[in-house]
């Protein structure tokens, strides 16, 4: 047994900000794989709470691609959907890779992308993947739906800026964001499954002959939110692709990151996963060997 | 604060009043005295609990009973074709040295029995990231490995 209040399953949207709005102890739940570990852990943010339950909302775990070219993934979409599904796998195979490095095949079907980005963990596999995509976020509240970046949604860890009675709905990716460029995600863990990332690294290379017209370069656990390596990224562009230049990529991201040590793994490490793993994830990115 | 779901568990509709605070195992192994589902680690990271909602292989620990309302569930009483009879899944596991305490095993048949249901002739690398989400602590895995392979290989011959 759970030790919380009461569940309340959302019908529809309006209906989950309502019962937010309306109870000061409300909380909301999707895929559970991560508020009810933390409920076993008896975390004082979860217990005694009243959940709202949102993953029956219709359309909330839909995954649908604009006439505009955009892309719309339901905040309850599962991981498992993610990484099977059409319109990703055409258009963003990067983001599908990233999801399927989530925990084990029964945590994908369950745990949810809008759980992954709303508990706002830094080591989170899809945040660091939408967040080299320009990914914006609708929220639902009672004055309506917003639309905002990904970038500057988390806080800090754990804290996302999300105020009560605001829920996530929907995470866009506009055609700018993904067409012409290819993806890699690179999760370096001690295990293959069921681990969490010493170090997430995600990319997004656009070429133009053996030139860099654009390079986006998020990382995970490389400080205390998801970030982008804003120095790194001017440095890329325009440069002509080789090693020398991905060792430059790799050694600017350490002045666009904060790693710390935790029992997981020194700073030393995680510092030289950061000026390695941008490269790696580049040639991944293009079709060559470069799997962690 | 209880709530009256509606489940199909292994064919059968049943209605029960749950208390929504309670996981999908404690309903399936304490109301509906189904303990083959086992609780392992209690934080969906051994998978000694696995059971297929609507054919998707779940940890029952980490799921609430109320999500079940609606829903088909499969536990491990529910693969065999008849009583007394094991499914071929189980028959592998028997036949390839794959169960030694037993502990793991109801999980690891219902993973693996999702597995060959979305991949029915999966690589051993596949089957490995197929059973990533089951913790066996006896086998060393490789014989469990073997019974999943084994079965795809018999299927195909079918």
């Amino acid at each position: 047994m759970y030790d919380f209040a009461s569940y309340t399953e959302a019908a529809d949207i309006h209906e989950a900000v309502g019962l937010l709005c309306a109870n000061p102890n409300a909380r909301i739940i999707a895929g559970g794989t991560d508020v009810l570990i933390k409920l076993r852990s008896r975390d004082e943010a979860f217990v005694g709470r009243d959940f709202v339950g949102v993953t029956r909302i219709p359309g909330m775990t839909d995954i649908r691609l604009c006439d505009d070219g955009t892309i719309v993934i339901g905040a309850a979409a599962s991981f498992a959907k993610i990484e099977g599904d059409a319109v990703i796998a055409q258009h963003l195979p990067s983001l599908a890779q990233a999801a399927g490095s989530v925990g084990g095949p029964q945590i994908r079907n369950m745990g949810t992308v809008g759980g992954n980005l709303a508990n706002g963990a830094t080591s989170a596999d899809t945040a660091s993947m939408l967040l080299a995509c320009d990914a914006t976020l609708v929220i639902a509240g009672a004055q309506g739906d917003t639309e905002v970046p990904l970038a500057g949604f988390h806080q800090g860890p754990g804290r996302v800026k999300l105020e009560h009675g605001q829920i996530l709905k929907e995470i866009r990716v506009a055609k700018a964001g993904y067409e012409g460029y290819k993806g890699g995600y690179i999760k370096f863990a001690v295990r293959r499954a069921m681990d969490i990332a010493t170090l997430g690294c995600a990319v997004m290379i656009k070429m133009d002959g053996d030139r860099i017209e654009d390079l986006r370069i998020a990382f995970g656990v490389a400080g205390p939110v998801p970030l982008r390596a804003a120095s790194a990224e001017a440095y890329a562009k325009g440069q002509t692709l080789c090693d020398e230049v991905l060792e430059q990529i790799g050694r600017k991201c350490l002045e666009d990151t904060n790693a710390r040590d935790s029992w997981r793994a020194a700073k030393a490490f995680r510092q030289q996963l950061i000026s390695v793993l941008p490269g790696r994830a580049v040639r991944k990115a293009l079709g060559g060997d470069g799997d962690a | 604060m209880r709530k009256l779901i509606n489940i199909e568990v292994n064919g059968k509709a049943r209605e029960v009043a749950v208390d929504v605070r309670a996981s999908l195992l404690e309903v399936l192994r304490g109301e509906l005295e189904l303990t083959g589902s086992k609780k392992g680690c209690g934080v969906g990271e051994c998978g000694a609990c696995t059971v297929l909602m609507d054919g998707v292989a779940v940890n029952s620990c980490i799921s609430l009973a109320v999500w079940a309302d609606g829903r088909k569930v499969t536990t491990i009483e529910g693969v065999s074709p008849e009583p007394g009879k094991l499914s071929d899944v189980q028959q592998s596991f028997v036949d390839s040295g794959a169960v030694q305490c037993g502990f793991c095993t109801p999980g690891l048949v219902m993973a693996a029995t999702a597995l060959l249901g979305e991949q029915p002739s999966p690589s051993r690398e596949e089957i490995r990231r197929g059973l990533s989400g089951n913790l066996c602590r006896c086998t060393g895995y490789s014989t469990i490995i073997d019974a999943v392979e084994n079965v795809a290989k018999t299927r195909g011959q079918a």
